[in-house]
């Protein structure tokens, strides 16, 4: 199958990486947290890859990425419990599903958000946001399982390092041959000029709602991996900052790049979990000093992006 | 057949009447000429033909079909292609993928061919990028293919958003000012271009200009446009010699 011919590469090094990590994990060359945060890096890329898609490629500015990240996260710890999921076989439907609710989640609220413009379309976004986190907070008073503001407790601890290498891999491809098929080719063209998009024949409405949901959809594949991975969630983890997050790594990989999406996505985990070792625990917060500053800084310095060169 | 047909058109911006009850037809395979002074509306007319902007009334016929009501992304399947005063290219997309773009609009595949790089979807591309160098070969762009269109000389991007147009096979061309800003010497090229694009493509066109020069030499009619309304009708040579034209341009320099 085409498919997987021209994938080669890429399989390649995604076996090379796993192989490698393989051993580093089972022969301890690195502690359990350094493994936890490795694959948590996976993970980051897929929901960053989401919004670069909807960002990066097609231009609609989304504040609330996070959102549909926790409603992935959520919806298959709820499947996971409800079900009594344990093994990856049986979680691999249920992390579909949970793809699929959030992708249809972004469908559903992209048809009237997606017509909004530039800044509107960034309040829009960051009211979904807010909604969903106080949905989560008070999520107890739907199913006690839920947790609302307590968290949600008692997930099983299914993600794992094949688990990710295999989705991840899976998932740069289909979305590598989306963005080379004329589908990403309107994304782009709708990021650069709707009015000209809409001249040539493109239903940019429909193109639009395209990207979002299926961005959405990556995103809720990366929280249903994080909630399997980390075995608890809170609904802070899924605020505004945490969308600010994904926005950073899509911004310093440069827009509209998937190499540049996984090399900053690996940076970011890297960084963020590095200052975690290096600063006293007494100065974790600083860390919420030094982002912004960076962020600053970067966008003075490479506004086109840390990775992909500069127009 | 006439190929569009206009009737008691207007669109109104707050106090400004841009376009008052405007009427014509072109006949299929004619080349009509817009003129006017800065702001007498001829823009407007192109935004209304291509539902850019909702008419307040009026109803516009294309081949003896209704279009006032449909979607401005549906009248390219139909056959109208257009293009922009201020240009508008996908700027960072290359001028291959600039032209692709609007000839897969029409000839596609679905979301899973382009998944799985079906048969279908390679011969897809395949066509779209045959058919797009024929253009870029017309237009003299050849070898310049993988530049972003950004790159391109002006008068080089006014040639690759008329090709853009043109990929659409559109049986109505609409060209808005596609002399502006282009020298003499650059204007008699495109005045060769169209020639040979409407015997090619067999079109008919609807060409607007601010400067009377061009538009003389093209088209077979000329609809006279000042403040919303047509002031008159006619060959390149009656609307030369009227005093109602030559008031409107003179006013226009006097302003
Ligand atoms: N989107 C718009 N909003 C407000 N006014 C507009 C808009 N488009 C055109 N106009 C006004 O309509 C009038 C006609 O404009 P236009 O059709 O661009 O003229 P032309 O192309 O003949 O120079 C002008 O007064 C212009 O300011
Ligand atoms: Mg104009």
């Amino acid at each position: 199958m085409n498919f997987f011919v021209e994938a080669r590469t890429q399989i390649l090094v995604s076996l090379g990486v796993y192989i490698i990590l393989k051993i580093l994990f089972a022969f301890h060359f690195v502690s359990e947290y350094i493994e936890q945060i490795t694959i948590y890096s996976f993970i980051v890329i897929i929901a960053s890859l989401g919004l670069n898609v909807i960002y990066g490629y097609t231009g609609q500015f989304s504040l609330g990425h996070a959102a549909f990240y926790g409603i992935g996260a959520y919806a298959s710890a709820y499947f996971s419990r409800i079900f009594g999921i344990e093994h990856v076989y049986s979680f691999l439907p249920v992390l579909l599903l949970s793809g699929a609710i959030a992708g249809l989640t972004g469908y559903l609220i992209g048809i009237p958000i997606l017509r909004l413009r530039d800044d509107f379309l960034a309040i829009a976004t960051l009211g979904f946001g807010t909604l969903v986190r106080v949905f989560f907070d008070n999520s107890d008073r739907f199913a006690e399982v839920l947790g609302g503001s307590r968290g949600f407790v008692g997930i099983p601890r299914i993600t794992n390092l094949e688990t990710v290498c295999f989705v991840t891999l899976f998932l740069i491809i289909i979305t590598r041959n989306m963005i080379s098929s004329r589908y990403g080719l309107f994304w782009r063209c709708i990021k650069e000029d709707e009015t000209a998009s809409m001249s040539i024949g493109i239903d940019t409405a429909k193109m639009k709602l395209m990207a979002f949901a299926y961005g959405c959809f990556l995103a809720g594949i990366g929280g249903a991996l994080y909630a399997h991975l980390y075995t608890f969630l809170h609904p802070s983890n899924f605020d505004v900052l945490k969308s600010i997050d994904f926005l950073i790594i899509v911004i310093l990989g440069g827009m509209g790049s998937i190499m540049g999406t996984i090399y900053a996505g690996i940076i970011w985990v890297g960084f963020i979990e590095g200052l975690r070792i290096i600063l006293p625990a007494a100065m974790l917060d600083l860390r919420w000093v030094f982002i912004p500053l960076l962020l600053i800084a970067l966008m003075m310095w490479r506004p086109y992006g840390l990775i992909t060169k500069g127009r | 057949m006439n190929a569009i047909e206009i009737e008691g058109l207007r669109k109104g911006f707050g106090g400004v009447k841009a376009v008052d009850g405007i009427s014509f037809h072109v006949g299929e395979g004619e080349t009509l000429g817009i003129i006017g002074p800065n702001g007498a509306g001829k823009t407007t007319v192109f935004n209304l033909i291509t539902r850019f902007y909702v008419p307040d009334s009026g109803r516009i016929m294309f081949f003896e079909k209704d279009i006032s009501h449909l979607p401005s992304y549906k009248l390219p399947r139909l056959g109208i292609g257009r293009t922009f005063q201020n240009l508008r290219l996908f700027q960072n997309l290359t001028v291959m993928e600039n032209i692709t773009s609007a000839v897969l609009c029409e000839q596609g595949y679905n979301v899973f061919s382009g998944i799985f790089r079906t048969e279908g979807y390679l011969l897809a591309e395949a066509k779209a990028r045959q058919e797009a160098q024929r253009l870029i070969d017309f237009f003299q762009l050849t070898g310049r293919e993988k530049d972003p269109a950004r790159n391109l000389p002006y008068g080089e991007q006014r040639k690759l958003e008329l090709a853009r147009a043109l990929s659409l096979r559109p049986r109505l061309l609409l060209i808005d000012e596609p002399g502006a800003g282009m020298n003499p010497r650059e204007i008699q090229d495109l005045v060769t271009t169209i020639r040979e694009i409407r015997e090619r493509f067999s079109l008919t066109i609807i060409i607007i200009e601010h400067q009377m020069g061009l538009v003389m030499n093209i088209s077979e009619r000329i609809v006279v446009m000042d403040f919303g309304e047509k002031i008159m009708e006619g060959t390149p040579g009656e609307v030369k010699k009227d005093k109602r034209v030559i008031e409107a341009y003179l006013g226009e320099e006097f302003a």
